[in-house]
């Protein structure tokens, strides 16, 4: 009798263990594809915001170039890592820009322009945590593959580690703070 | 940079850990009233060493609390709403856009559906989050949060609101509040009956079976208990609530990665005096701070704290200055 009870026990364990599993993988999954998600905004917001700020930002001439080729070469490239390069420069420019949008007091009073702004700024973010989520739903999956005892189940059906998002070097200087939309209120 | 944010897991685990241990505590509370209560009846007996006969009180007293939390899960979020006077928050100006773009962050970061938003007409900075599962949940800011936070600050406050939908405290609260009522009933069954002659009555059944003693020592804990359970199980449901209070502050660290944008935002909202005009007693443990005391009364009073739905607001930035320098 009890004999049938640990086989009953172990099917269990074996459903709850495998959809688990399931579930994780296709988290992956449906992270990787919210990054592209946000990687196509913000290319579609880059012509809008470059037209824009043109006329103000006189001395970031060269900054507005990098951004819209950046965006050019990632929309264009056949290589993965081609795409991975273009778009961590278009990081880089970015963040440049919307950094020195402060020494521009004359952006402030065009309402399109802000509006653009916060738009980019939360794109930018928006990729950020798409990234985060992403490398977060990537530790689940991987702890649960390699823990015991869901390890001895995992290899037979087909799980494999997935791999971490990893940005480039020199990307890592750039401030992960959000810029703050005007300055704050002066503590009384 | 978010150096320590390698901390808010241990401290996420150690919540609820907290959390489970107090809900069982207060489930062991609940059954002691309620089948001491039903074996001083005579619902429940000891027949030949066995237990006998069905725990009736114990039943009914769950019974009606859960059909009051049954109302309020499937009202959802809009009775706590219109309790406020919140409005559908629209992107009429950019820092409203800006509520807005920050809700959809922290949802992506927290990997959920976006709850949609609301505001509260009120000075006071301060935010609550209701709705019984992430698909079916409001975030509701008060015009005093959107005017005085910046990003950042409002990434840390909107981060701690997604957490609270995120780990169902909403739902968490709900059946504890279930558990206080139906608490409260047994206990005033108990003294009803005990002042209306039943311990005599008891008494009477006890000399005529072999029970005797211990029967009546049964009945002076017992209503020893239902005296004290009232005040310990509002005890625990604050307790509870703060634990949740720090489990969606790490939370809020967990998806924004830096511990700063909390503190900031706690030590700004510490330093502002009014508190909310529009918050009730009884929506008042959903706000991320305890929107019923000004600012002179967030003191660190022991009495105070035991019964307050909120930690003070000293520890809980106490904890993530910790995660900072982790």
């Amino acid at each position: 009798m009890w004999f049938l009870g640990i086989i009953v026990a172990i099917g269990a364990w074996l459903i709850l263990s495998y959809n688990s599993l399931v579930r994780l993988r296709n988290e992956v999954e449906g992270s990787w594809r919210q990054i592209d998600v946000q990687l196509k905004r913000r290319h579609d917001l880059i012509p809008n915001l470059v037209e824009a700020v043109k006329g103000y930002m006189q001395f970031e001439r060269d900054t507005l170039t990098q951004v819209v080729e950046a965006r050019g070469k990632a929309i264009s490239a056949t290589t993965q890592s081609a795409r991975l390069d273009a778009e961590n420069q278009l990081t880089t420019g970015l963040g440049r820009l919307l950094a020195v949008f402060e020494n521009y007091p004359q952006l402030k009073a065009d309402q399109n322009v802000m509006n653009l702004q916060e738009q980019l700024t939360t794109t930018e973010n928006q990729l950020s945590f798409a990234r985060q989520a992403y490398n977060d739903v990537v530790l689940q999956l991987n702890t649960k593959i390699q823990s015991f005892p869901t390890n001895i189940i995992a290899n037979q059906f087909g799980f494999h580690a997935a791999e971490y998002f990893k940005i480039a070097t020199e990307d890592q200087a750039l401030p992960k703070v959000d810029l703050a939309l005007g300055t704050p209120t002066p503590r009384a | 940079m978010a150096s320590g944010h390698a901390d808010f897991r241990a401290l996420e685990r150690a919540n609820r850990r907290q959390t489970v241990l107090l809900v069982v505590v207060f489930l062991i509370l609940f059954c002691a009233l309620g089948f001491g209560f039903d074996y001083l009846v005579g619902t429940v007996r000891v027949v030949d060493g066995n237990f006998a006969g069905f725990p009736v009180l114990t039943v009914a007293a769950l019974i009606i609390g859960s059909i009051q939390s049954l109302v309020s899960y499937f009202g959802g979020a809009s009775l706590v709403l219109a309790t406020a006077h919140a409005r559908p928050l629209a992107a009429d100006t950019t820092k409203h856009q800006m509520v807005l773009d920050v809700i959809h962050e922290m949802a992506l970061a927290a990997r959920m559906p976006v709850p949609r938003a609301y505001v509260i007409d009120d000075p006071a900075p301060n935010a609550f989050a209701s709705g019984r599962d992430p698909s079916h949940s409001v975030i509701c800011v008060t015009q005093g949060l959107i005017d005085e936070m910046d990003r950042e600050e409002m990434q840390g406050v909107l981060g701690h609101e997604m957490a609270h939908i995120r780990d169902y405290d909403i739902r968490t609260m709900t059946m504890i509040a279930v558990l206080v009522g139906g608490v409260a009933m047994l206990a005033d069954f108990v003294t009803r009956w005990a002042w209306f002659g039943g311990l005599g009555e008891r008494r009477s059944r006890d000399r005529d079976s072999d029970n005797g003693d211990a029967g009546a020592i049964i009945a002076i804990l017992v209503l020893v208990l239902a005296i004290l359970a009232p005040i310990f199980s509002q005890l625990i449901a604050m307790a509870v609530s703060r634990e949740r209070e720090y489990l969606a502050d790490a939370s809020s660290v967990e998806f924004t990665r830096n511990p700063q944008a909390l503190l900031r935002a706690l030590e700004h909202i510490a330093q502002t005096e009014s508190p909310l005009r529009k918050a009730s007693r009884g929506i008042a443990h959903l706000f991320i701070v305890n929107p019923l005391a000004g600012a002179g009364d967030r003191g660190e009073g022991f009495l105070a704290n035991l019964f307050s739905t909120h930690p003070p607001l000293g520890k809980r930035i106490e904890r993530l200055r910790a995660l900072m320098s982790a």
